[in-house]
């Protein structure tokens, strides 16, 4: 102060009394976090401040706003505070609250005839939870087939595209060099689950200089900060993609050594007529051949030495003719329906765009490549001097997927970066360990259920062909969500989006109980929300209900809690174990493994007054022994587990292999694989809550043919025996359903599916018009009734329905506008702040609009799942999300408009069933002024937990 | 601006009651026994609501007193300080002149130059803000002098109006009000006519300018921070309709000047009374005036909102 | 006391990087998080679960569209707190001496001790970076997180304010902008780094770092989008039958590589 008066400022006060590292929950990206608590005014513990941990590997010290927002989370009003047992009808919201003994014995009771007679009528689905490896087991124990998370309706596309074809995905699954590359090409991506790690990288990309290309209807977010923005029409990005293929392999810009040697481009496909027709030639031993240019002869793919050939008509040595994968590709992809000028216009890119990009790609690719001085030896044996790397990276999250062409656009884009080989090496796309792992590692899925056993294995599988398919003897879909049947083969994360439907059509089959964990069906997760509602409550004509019994684990007052008749009250992510394991989705990167634990660093009990909340796995492995599922009990019948801490601790999937990878064995000496270890949890905590072990140098890159990483990965525990294998340009799972629907094999699927098999499986990546877009096409002209293509997005700062209830995030986003761009707003007289229809096929929604020109004039959107039902959340009835926000799910269904051919065809991909979330068409229509009300109002659900206070002045007396 | 009727109240009211001081200390007004117990006391009471009306938007009125001590370099301090002298030597006079009979002319000069000082003070709150342009104007300052002149005339003029049935020809000449108004009106005018020009560009600031995107092309608020309100919307993103503006800026100009002017003249020959309706005019058609001084000055910061 | 220092010994302040911004809202939330428990008042919340909730925030991420000559439109995420400006007329309006510069480093501050909450400071300031508390009735600014920057019971790294330590992208930087010579001095020099509103005179010490060029084919080309890189340059020369000229091509390629 210029008078020398300043007052005395206290430049170092407390922080806090203890810091607690643990993992962060506000979403699915699994930070490390810092737990500052510091007694509050009363003496008791609370939280001052929650910042990223810098040593975790996942988010190396940063943190994003939900993460940042955990205290309002943590003591959020619509925390559930006891079981609630329902007392009003289905969706009312009454309930009275019972002591945890009542709650588990009604669950028992219903839960236990049911196994003993038949384990198919519990249908056990979960959200976004992260214990997939607890859940799946319990209900492989249990004996029901019917379990999944919630990746049928989340990114199965991608998924299921990446491990057939790469052996991974991108999503958690791998991330792009950050370090190395110096372009990246990022479609469909608004946060995806690497939240904090791509916004990380996308940083270091801007400090490197590199180029950022943001493929993407809209540019918000990552987009906006693209050094260049392709605005892309939605549907359209496999043949944006393709167009690239066509224009590579034009110019001869591929890269024919990494083709040769890691990928399936030079085996061998029989084209003789027949039921092996498009199948890959093998030997005695079941390996593919390839064409030896050398001998001039048919060797297994795996020799050192090869010379393959990649184009040729040659003799197999079963007799039949046989060419290589990569001329059958090539042909198909040099076809003019996949030049850049065939496709610019349904794309809405310029056939000059399309080039350039490929050249670019190709420029960076191939003239300015990076090399890693490293030796390394291959699968074959043979010994490299170095990595080579193409510092061309690719990332795509659910714009592609979430269509109903979706699985074989993400086939597309894997097809591109492998053409220009840039998976695996320095600079490109890059896995986390234990990705990736070849379909051959994946189990098969399994549905056959025995009274009163465990089903005969893992629910969730990679079928390689028709006989993998769940059904029962009389063809019909063995699972209540129809998954692995021959409308949606490779369903491999299931179908949870059609399980509350088919369970109130009791069809395939009725069910007793819906056991539901973390998912909001009754509100954001379901298409056709209203109808969802309906069917929740709908009942027989003797009153039942027709889904008849409900139990639901959720931590807050969400609009599904309405639903439950049993409500299981979770606790925070602040207040129990959780364990992040390489069982599940990994959070390693790709130099190093890691898994991590989170911890209770406040107790529940202490939270709020009288509240008297369990964690839900604790709950499930009570429930578990209390049913003496095997695996929960010991011999004598005795709980094996105390809670879910203890399971974590000492529960063995394999010999030495558990949930946890870090300080195993007697002595905590171990990695990977030993003993368990009683004092694994306090070494994790001391470490920060989490463990992480490098790749030895020579084990970084080209992990499928790497011998060192294979020898590593063995001794880690991610598998016995070294699995090396060449990714998959052409699938031949696929073909073989193709092969059926040709008419060959025993298992063939039903007449009317025939057709769509055939295109849908097509082994190497196509492109089909997503399903509601040709389904109201009128005399094949694209329906002027619906012109607008409209989606949604996830908001940084706000995750799903469960950031609503936060007090600050909710001053962020508490309502939600339709993005129109600015020529339609025009051409209906619409400006910032008027109201709208939004009108689909299947309904019509009132909303508020807003303008915005850095968009695809095509396509309207939204943030996602910003509005509420009035009840819930702890939220005022005059809550903004309430009144204002609304779902674009009211306007998707499950099923697509009526083809005219008398069958209702489901809106998902035909391959695996992924919902086709962004297949969506609609138009809008000014509304009229009036009420500021969005539409439609689904009524009030009574809140369990009151309402949240007026004034929030957290942090109050520390000052 | 959002127009707090605290704000406005204190503005207007304190105006009218520091303008009686000065005229009051000048000497004018009759020196009469109920006119003098009358005036002083109006001009006291007027002031010290207005101070107090003031004080009705603080946060933590607790630390009021602590307004008087930056009078070295705040506007807010000066006027407090002023105010306060103000009172004391306007209340000092007073009481000489009630109780002793006696106008000291030296304390009477004094307690006018500090009303007027504290008037001048109370302008420059405003006229210092450049983040609002309408206000920084030149003729601010003496908007807000004319304006408190007026008023403090012609509350003078009422009171004697009032008390004046019996001591005639002791009234404060109509015509004196008259003239006032027809120059505070001019006044009025010169400052909405600056005030009209003084739009955000007016200083070169636009959304351009303060989010400096202008090299790119052109800027556009998309999303504001929050969906939630906040703070600077309500206090300083205020939005008030063209035609609203122009019909109430019509009311105060005939209910402020043209009414009372019209009233003065005819309290020349009808009766001194009229001149508390022609004080009750005026003093409604400044508070609408001064609403709009309010409500239609744009703070520069809602740009960064793509607000008014 | 509202008098502003002559001269301060240093400058501290926060660069911001709108090339990188990816408008997440970490700095705003993680600035709210850190200083509703910290020295002062806390930022409270009203109406918090109702139908108009309102708080104080000292950090705000706006978002604007911009839309160029040539070109797509373009968006910009633009994070603003208090610049912590040289000329700050919100500390010389404050009637009570709360609001002050610090002679030290140029943060600008209230003492919440003697602010009166009368809001002239906020109306001062042209930037919206001053808000009202709305359950304490102080006036809240960023502190430039003062109670971080030198807190000995923080580790060395930790002492830096809490939105740059959250920044996912690393948009944000923390330094001496009156030293010519530090890292951050440095990124403005090279990037161009700008005041807001210079018009006002306040001279921000805080500085953003301007979106680099978007879009070239659209600028840089003059809107056309012919390629900078010339496939034919890149690729093998092939013959107007598509299929034969590649495969053709192949066989060659393929003995180069051996
Ligand atoms: N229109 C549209 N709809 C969509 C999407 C879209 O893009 N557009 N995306 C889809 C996708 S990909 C997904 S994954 C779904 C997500 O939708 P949901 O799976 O419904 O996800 P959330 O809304 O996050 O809510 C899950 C539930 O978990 C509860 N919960 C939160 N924390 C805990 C906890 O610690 N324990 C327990 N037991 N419960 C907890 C919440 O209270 C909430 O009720 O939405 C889908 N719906
Ligand atoms: N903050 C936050 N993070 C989250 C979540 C959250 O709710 N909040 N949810 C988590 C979950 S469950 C998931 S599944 C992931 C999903 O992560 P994202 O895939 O990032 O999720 P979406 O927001 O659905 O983003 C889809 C993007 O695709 C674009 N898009 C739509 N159609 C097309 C198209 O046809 N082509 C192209 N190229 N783009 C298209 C949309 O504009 C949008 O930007 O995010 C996870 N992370
Ligand atoms: S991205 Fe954010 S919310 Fe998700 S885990 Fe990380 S810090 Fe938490
Ligand atoms: S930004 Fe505003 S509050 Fe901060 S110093 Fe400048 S004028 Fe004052
Ligand atoms: S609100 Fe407080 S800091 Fe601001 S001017 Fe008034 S007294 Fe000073
Ligand atoms: S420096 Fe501190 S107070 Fe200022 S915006 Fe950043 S976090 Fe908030
Ligand atoms: S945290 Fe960083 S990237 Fe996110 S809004 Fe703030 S400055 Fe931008
Ligand atoms: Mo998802």
């Amino acid at each position: 102060m210029a008078d020398g008066s300043e007052p005395k400022l206290d430049l170092s006060p407390r922080v806090s009394d203890e810091v607690r590292k643990t993992t962060c929950y506000m979403c699915a990206c699994r930070c490390g976090i810092d737990v500052h608590l510091r007694a509050g005014p009363d003496g008791e513990m609370k939280i001052r401040h929650i910042e990223g941990n810098r040593d975790h590997p996942v988010n190396k010290g940063v943190l994003c706003a939900k993460g940042s927002a955990g205290i309002m989370q943590h003591y959020s009003p619509a925390r559930l505070r006891k079981p609630l047992k329902r007392t009003g009808p289905r969706g009312s919201g009454e309930f009275e609250e019972i002591e945890w003994d009542e709650a588990l014995e009604i669950a028992t009771g219903w839960l236990e005839p049911i196994r003993r007679n038949d384990p198919k009528k519990l249908a056990f689905f979960t959200g976004r939870d992260q214990s997939q490896s607890l859940t799946s087991w319990w209900a492989q124990q249990y004996g029901t087939p019917n379990y999944a998370a919630h990746g049928g309706f989340c990114s199965v596309n991608m998924a299921a595209a990446g491990i057939y074809t790469l052996g991974g995905s991108f999503w958690e699954f791998g991330a792009p060099d950050w370090e190395r590359t110096r372009l990246l090409m990022i479609f469909g991506v608004a946060e995806d689950h690497d939240s904090n790690p791509i916004k990380i990288g996308l940083g270091k990309l801007k400090g490197n200089g590199a180029k950022v290309i943001g493929v993407n209807p809209v540019r918000t977010g990552y987009n906006a900060i693209a050094d260049e923005w392709v605005g892309i029409t939605p549907g359209t990005d496999g043949l944006f993609i393709l167009a690239m293929v066509h224009e590579l392999l034009r110019t001869g810009q591929v890269d024919l050594d990494y083709l040769c040697r890691w990928t399936n481009a030079p085996w061998l496909v029989e084209r003789d007529p027949g039921a092996s027709f498009g199948l890959f030639v093998r030997d005695g031993d079941g390996k593919a051949l390839v064409w030896d240019r050398a001998t001039g002869q048919a060797q297994p793919f795996d020799r050192p030495g090869l010379k393959p050939a990649l184009k040729g008509d040659f003799q197999a040595p079963g007799g039949g003719r046989a060419r290589p994968v990569f001329e059958l590709m090539a042909r198909k992809y040099l076809e003019p329906e996949y030049s850049p000028d065939a496709v610019a216009g349904r794309c809405g890119i310029a056939a000059a765009t399309i080039r350039r990009l490929a050249a670019e790609l190709a420029d960076v690719a191939f003239e300015q490549a990076i090399e890693i001085d490293q030796p390394w030896t291959d699968f074959r044996g043979e010994r490299h001097q170095s990595f080579i790397g193409r510092p061309v990276s690719f990332h795509a999250m659910r714009g592609i997927s979430a269509h109903s062409n979706g699985f074989q656009t993400c086939r597309a884009l894997h097809i591109l970066q492998l053409l220009l080989g840039a998976v695996e090496c320095p600079g490109g796309f890059r896995f986390k360990p234990p990705y990736p792992k070849p379909v051959e590692a994946h189990p098969v899925p399994h549905g056959e259920v025995t009274a009163d056993s465990p089903l005969n294995g893992p629910h969730l599988g990679f079928p390689r062909g028709p006989g993998d398919l769940a059904l029962e003897k009389d063809g019909s879909p063995a699972r209540i969500d129809k998954a692995f049947t021959w409308e949606n083969p490779l369903s491999v994360h299931g179908l949870m989006q059609m399980v509350i439907s088919n369970a109130a059509a009791r069809d395939p089959y009725a069910i007793e109980v819906l056991f539901l964990y973390m998912a909001n069906m009754a509100w954001n997760s379901s298409m056709n929300t209203a109808g969802v509602m309906e069917m929740l409550t709908a009942k027989d004509e003797d009153g039942e209900y027709r889904i008849p019994k409900i139990i639901y684990s959720d931590a807050y007052s969400s609009e599904m809690v309405a639903y439950a008749d049993l409500v299981l009250p979770d606790t925070t992510y602040l207040e129990r174990h959780d364990c992040i394991s390489l069982l599940d989705r990994p959070i390693c990167e790709a130099d190093a493994v890691a898994d991590a634990i989170r911890w209770p660093v406040v107790e529940p009990a202490t939270q709020a007054e009288g509240r008297d909340v369990r964690g839900f796995q604790s709950v499930l492995i009570d429930l578990g022994a209390r049913l003496r599922l095997p695996g929960f009990v010991d011999d004598a019948g005795k709980a094996k587990y105390r809670d879910y801490a203890d399971y974590m601790v000492n529960h063995q999937r394999r010999p030495g292999v558990g949930p946890l990878a870090g300080w195993r064995g007697k002595d905590g000496e171990a990695s990977g694989r030993g003993e368990p270890n009683p004092e694994q949890l306090e070494r994790y905590i001391e470490n920060g809550g989490f463990w992480r072990a490098e790749l030895p140098e020579e084990a970084r890159f080209f992990k499928p043919f790497n011998a060192a990483y294979q020898d590593w990965a063995v001794g880690m525990g991610f598998y016995d025996q070294p699995q090396p294998f060449v990714f998959q340009l052409y699938v031949e799972p696929m073909r073989r359903f193709q092969l059926a629907a040709e008419g060959h094999g025993e298992r063939q699927p039903p007449d009317h599916l025939r057709a769509q098999i055939k295109a849908a499986f097509d082994p190497l990546a196509v492109w089909w018009e997503p399903f509601e877009q040709a389904a109201l096409k009128k005399d094949g002209v694209d329906a002027q009734e619906y012109p607008l293509h409209a989606i949604t997005q996830r908001p940084a700062a706000m995750y799903h329905s469960w950031g609503g209830q936060n007090a600050w995030l909710r001053q962020i986003h508490g309502r939600n506008p339709l993005y129109v761009h600015g020529s339609v707003m025009a051409a209906h007289g619409l400006k910032d702040g008027d109201w709208a229809y939004v009108i689909s096929h299947h309904g019509r929604i009132k909303v508020p609009v807003a303008r915005m020109d850095a968009l695809n004039p095509h396509t309207v959107w939204t943030w996602n799942a910003i509005a509420k039902r009035e009840g819930a959340w702890a939220l005022d009835a005059k809550a903004p999300e309430v009144r204002k926000g609304f779902l674009l799910n009211h306007l998707i269904h499950e099923l697509l408009p009526p083809r005219g051919d008398g069958l209702r065809w489901s809106n998902a991909d035909p391959v695996t069933g992924q919902a086709a979330w962004f297949d969506l068409r609609v138009r809008i229509e000014k509304a009229e002024a009036g009420a500021e009300l969005s539409e439609p109002r689904l009524g009030r659900q009574k809140s369990p937990v009151g309402q949240g206070p007026k004034d929030v002045t957290y942090g109050e007396g520390w000052g | 601006m959002h127009p707090a009727p605290s704000i406005v109240l204190f503005t207007v009211l304190t105006g009218l009651g520091l303008g009686q001081m000065a005229w009051l200390g000048l000497g004018l007004g009759p020196d009469e026994g109920l006119f003098r117990w009358l005036a002083c006391a109006l001009a006291l009471a007027l002031a010290g609501a207005g101070g107090l009306a003031s004080t009705g938007h603080l946060g933590r009125r607790e630390n009021a007193w602590r307004a008087f001590s930056q009078w070295r370099s705040s506007w807010l301090s000066r006027e407090a300080c002023l105010m306060v002298a103000a009172m004391a030597f306007f209340g000092l006079y007073a009481a000489i002149w009630c109780l002793g009979g006696v106008r000291l002319w030296g304390l009477g000069l004094a307690a006018a130059a500090l009303a007027l000082a504290t008037i001048q003070a109370t302008a420059m709150i405003y006229a210092q803000l450049k983040a609002v342009p309408r206000w920084s104007v030149t003729p601010t300052p003496a908007l807000f002098l004319v304006t408190g002149l007026t008023g403090g005339l012609l509350a003078n003029g009422a009171v004697s109006g009032l008390v004046g049935a019996g001591l005639a020809g002791a009234a404060v000449p109509g015509w004196w009000a008259a003239l006032a108004l027809a120059v505070a009106a001019g006044v009025a005018v010169w400052w909405q006519t600056s005030a009209a020009g003084a739009g955000r560009a007016s200083q070169g600031s636009s959304v351009e300018s303060a989010t400096g995107l202008g090299f790119m092309g052109r800027v556009r608020s998309f999303e504001a921070p929050h969906t939630g309100s906040n703070y600077l919307l309500r206090e300083m993103a205020f939005e008030v309709g063209r035609k609203r503006a122009f019909e109430l800026r019509r009311l105060g100009a005939v209910l402020g000047y043209l009414a009372p002017l019209v009233l003065s003249l005819a309290a020349l020959g009808l009766g001194g009374w009229l001149m508390v309706l022609a004080l009750v005019a005026h003093v409604m058609g400044m508070l609408a005036l001064r609403w709009l001084f309010f409500a239609e000055a744009e703070h520069v910061q809602a740009l960064y909102y793509g607000k008014r | 006391m509202t008098t502003l220092p002559e001269t301060t010994g240093r400058k501290l302040g926060l660069v911001i990087d709108l090339d990188t911004c990816v408008g997440c809202h970490a700095c705003a939330v993680s600035c709210k998080e850190w200083n509703t428990g910290g020295t002062g008042a806390p930022l409270a919340d009203t109406d918090a679960y109702g139908a108009d909730p309102s708080g104080a925030w000292l950090n705000r991420v706006h978002t604007y569209e911009v839309q160029p000559q040539n070109g797509p439109a373009q968006m910009v995420h633009f994070p603003k707190s208090c610049l912590h400006c040289e000329d700050a007329p919100c500390v010389t309006v404050c009637p009570t001496g709360a609001s002050y510069k610090r002679v030290e480093d140029g943060i600008v501050l209230v003492n919440e001790d003697t602010c009166m909450g009368c809001g002239l400071c906020a109306w001062a300031c042209p930037y919206g970076a001053r808000e009202m508390d709305p359950v304490a009735g102080v006036m809240k600014k960023c502190t430039l997180c003062v109670d971080r920057i030198y807190n000995q019971n923080l580790p060395e790294e930790d002492r830096v304010p809490a939105c740059v330590r959250a920044c996912p992208t690393g948009a944000r930087h923390f330094g001496d902008l009156g030293d010519p010579s530090s890292d951050i001095s440095k990124l403005v020099a090279e990037r161009g780094g700008y005041d807001l509103m210079p018009e006002q005179g306040t001279k921000p010490v805080n500085q953003y770092l301007p979106p680099r060029q978007r879009d070239a084919w659209a600028s840089e080309l003059g809107g056309c989008d012919s390629a900078p890189f010339n496939l034919a340059d890149l690729a093998e020369p092939e013959t107007a039958d598509n299929a034969g000229g590649f495969l053709g091509w192949l066989d060659k390629a393929l003995e180069r590589i051996g």
